[in-house]
């Protein structure tokens, strides 16, 4: 870091700011998320409490979970409790037996016998490997695409890159997924099927199970990035300071890779930040096509078993995960543009 | 540095047969350009930005080029740099900078020479300036391109200049960003990135455009005073006579993209002969005179370059077009030296010194 003046006290306030506006945001949604799931039992008619003690119950136990569990209570109350639950933990008493839930309590699921937050924790590793490898290819791959594609613009590798990422972008992931475990799991065995294995158990089997769904997940991002790279390169060649970089006597390859990457990352940076949070969407579907145990197929089958705690959980962790990946945009971003930290 | 591979192209032996419209060879001029032409193929037709342009600059001189927004300045300076890249434009002519021909030579010849002995100070140092990297990494980049130093070597070197230049606290604004410098402060930073290589050839765009008067004049003084410090030809292209009346020895009029005037400062501003220089000499705000309301704009607009107007291209804006028969719309004119200094015009010269004392200086 260069001492220059103010500079540290600027990014302090920076970062202070922004972690305020995310602890707010995430508040905000908390509140927003539980008064839907709420409201959304209340619409269709039936007493949440069902939902938690099973078809078979009659109507005096669902009235007796109901008021146990609290759900008789108005929406605030509930909230309270909830949100309680986050910070410090807390107890359910279905009648027979009470449980304790610890921070964070995201919810206690009945159908699992479980509280939320570790069946999360359970499935999260998955998910991040199928996030992070698909992240790491269609970051580099879409952004070299987009590169080459600029700098050589108008020709065959130039068209051949762009069809492909129209493709990319409309080829739905259920197609290409598909697709891609018909030719190479079933057809050509290139890759095995089968469950789903750690990484510190077999390595290579993790990768292999994990492939093509990082291909397929990369794929249908990485046409996005490949297009808005070549477009900001496109435009960032025309710039003055490009001009500048060459009359300094750069080599070409420098006024390109430093100078020109420099300002084409800056909204690369903040795309990718919004794409990390909105993944959870686009590995839901990924995970089920490919058999994958993530948070995805857990939320798949808490839909599917009405399991509403779970249901809750997931989509506050989600919303969660994006807040967190814009805080962390932010403050990238206040590293690659210095003009950030002034404004 | 590699001379070798030079030898084969001497200037002396190589341009004997001289065509176009310019003087002979000249290899005592340390900067000869000989009719430079820069067109731009478009959808709409060829752009003839530059089309046969030639003059010569000295070491430790000041040529200034002048000429209206579009008339083809910058397109001239950036092709001496040979800045233009080959997809997109036809360069033609010759440029010469101290023995060496810079046209023909090798584009990684040419990047050598770039920025080490031939440099350029940009028109608007906000947008010519990288937004995300802080001014001492500029220079410093600038510095270590063509010298093999350590950085804090560089880094002392550029603060050194930017003290030079006159940024005060140098050692703190080193590691500032363009943007929280001023504007002036940053055209001084952009003059010292300029000078970091001690070029001999310095060619300044539009250097003061934007800044306010008092800034101007401050730059101009710093590039005046670096100039004699560093002995160094410089290159003055600007659309406002006012700045090269106090910086340059000679003076070039540009207009759509050829030489119409040439010659010595004094020459121009006590003799100007072409009607394009009276022009502008009438459309010159004047600080010692309370002219601002005698202000004349030379009529109508500057030409298309892909459809120049035939024969003079002046011709639709000229007043004298056409009198006692002259062809104005038929024969482009051509540089005719005269005495003191070279006139694109079909007017007979005597007649345009006789307009100029009559009709035009007692306006001015
Ligand atoms: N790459 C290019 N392709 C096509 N036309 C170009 C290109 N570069 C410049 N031109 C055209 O060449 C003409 C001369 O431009 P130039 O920038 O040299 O003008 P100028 O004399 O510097 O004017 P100003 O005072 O506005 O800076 C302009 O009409 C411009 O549109
Ligand atoms: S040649 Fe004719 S049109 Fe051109 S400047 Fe002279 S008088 Fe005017
Ligand atoms: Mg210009």
């Amino acid at each position: 870091m260069a001492p220059a003046d103010g500079r540290p006290m600027d990014v302090t306030n920076y970062i202070l700011r922004r972690v305020l506006t995310s602890a707010v945001l995430m508040i905000i949604i908390s509140m927003v998320t539980f008064g839907v799931f709420f409201m959304v039992p209340k619409l269709a008619g039936t007493n949440p409490a069902e939902l938690y003690v099973g078809k078979q119950a009659t109507p005096a136990d669902v009235a007796a979970t109901a008021r146990k569990l609290g759900l008789d209570q108005p929406v605030t109350v509930q909230y309270a409790r909830f949100a309680k639950g986050l910070v410090a933990g807390r107890d359910f008493d279905d009648g027979p037996n009470k449980t304790h839930c610890d921070a964070p309590c995201f919810g206690y699921s009945f159908r699992n016998d479980r509280p939320v937050w570790p069946l999360l924790l359970d499935r999260l590793p998955v998910t991040i490997s199928l996030a992070i490898g698909a992240a790491i290819i269609w970051l580099i791959g879409g952004v070299l695409a987009g590169v080459i594609s600029a700098l050589r613009r108008g020709g065959a590798l130039d068209r051949t890159v762009m069809v492909l990422a129209l493709a990319g972008v409309s080829l739905p992931i259920y197609f290409t997924g598909l697709l891609a475990q018909l030719v190479f799991v079933h057809t050509l065995h290139w890759l095995p099927g089968g469950e789903y294995v750690n990484f510190a158990d077999d390595p290579a089997g993790w990768a292999g199970k994990l492939f093509l769904g990082w291909v397929t997940l990369a794929l249908l991002y990485a046409a996005t990035y490949a297009r808005l790279t070549r477009a900001q390169m496109l435009e960032t060649v025309g710039e003055d300071y490009i001009r500048t970089a060459r009359a300094k006597g750069l080599r070409e390859r420098t006024v390109i890779a430093k100078h020109a990457m420099r300002s084409v990352l800056t909204p690369i940076v903040t795309i990718f930040g919004l794409d990390i949070g909105s993944l959870l969407g686009g590995a839901i579907l990924t995970e089920s096509v490919f058999g994958l145990p993530g948070i995805g197929r857990l939320s798949i089958d808490a839909v599917n078993t009405k399991d509403l705690p779970v249901v809750l959980g997931v989509t506050l962790f989600g919303a969660l995960f994006i807040v967190l990946a814009n805080f962390i945009v932010d403050l990238l971003y206040a590293v690659i543009d210095p003009r950030v930290r002034l404004g | 540095m590699k001379g070798t591979d030079m030898s084969s192209t001497n200037p002396l032996t190589t341009t004997e047969p001289v065509p176009g419209p310019r003087r002979g060879p000249d290899p005592a001029a340390f900067l000869d350009v000989r009719d430079l032409r820069i067109h731009f193929p478009t959808d709409d037709g060829l752009v003839k930005a530059v089309d046969g342009i030639s003059f010569t600059l000295e070491r430790g001189r000041t040529l200034g080029i002048v000429g209206e927004s579009g008339s083809g300045k910058s397109v001239t300076s950036l092709g001496i740099l040979g800045l233009h890249r080959r997809e997109h434009a036809r360069v033609s002519g010759e440029v010469w900078l101290d023995g060496e021909e810079l046209i023909s030579a090798s584009p990684e010849r040419v990047r050598q020479l770039r920025g080490q002995r031939m440099a350029m100070i940009f028109q608007d140092p906000l947008t010519a300036m990288h937004p995300y990297f802080t001014v001492g990494a500029q220079i410093v980049e600038a510095y270590r391109v063509h010298h093999r130093v350590s950085k804090a070597v560089a880094r002392k070197r550029a603060v050194d200049l930017l003290g030079r230049v006159g940024i005060p606290q140098p050692a703190k604004r080193v590691d500032d960003y363009p943007h929280q410098f001023s504007g002036g402060m940053r055209q001084r930073a952009m003059i010292a990135m300029a000078l970091v290589n001690n070029p001999d050839l310095l060619i300044a765009d539009e250097p003061t455009t934007a800044l306010d008067v008092t800034v101007q004049a401050q730059i101009l003084d710093l590039i005046r005073d670096l100039q004699e410090e560093f002995g160094s030809a410089v290159l003055m292209i600007t659309h406002d006579l006012g700045v090269v009346a106090e910086l340059a020895d000679d003076i070039l009029v540009m207009y759509g993209g050829r030489c119409v005037e040439e010659g010595s400062a004094q020459t121009l501003f006590r003799r100007p002969e072409h009607p394009y220089t009276w022009g502008l000499l009438g459309s010159m705000p004047r600080v010692d005179r309370e002219t601002r309301d005698r202000l004349i704009p030379i009529k109508g607009t500057p030409p298309s370059l892909i459809n120049l107007p035939s024969g003079c291209a002046f011709h639709p804006r000229c007043p004298y077009q056409g009198r006692d028969g002259i062809p104005c719309r038929t024969e482009v004119p051509s540089l005719a030296q005269g005495s003191d200094h070279g006139v694109a015009c079909h007017i007979a010269p005597a007649e345009r010194r006789r307009i100029f004392a009559e009709d035009i200086a007692p306006a001015l």
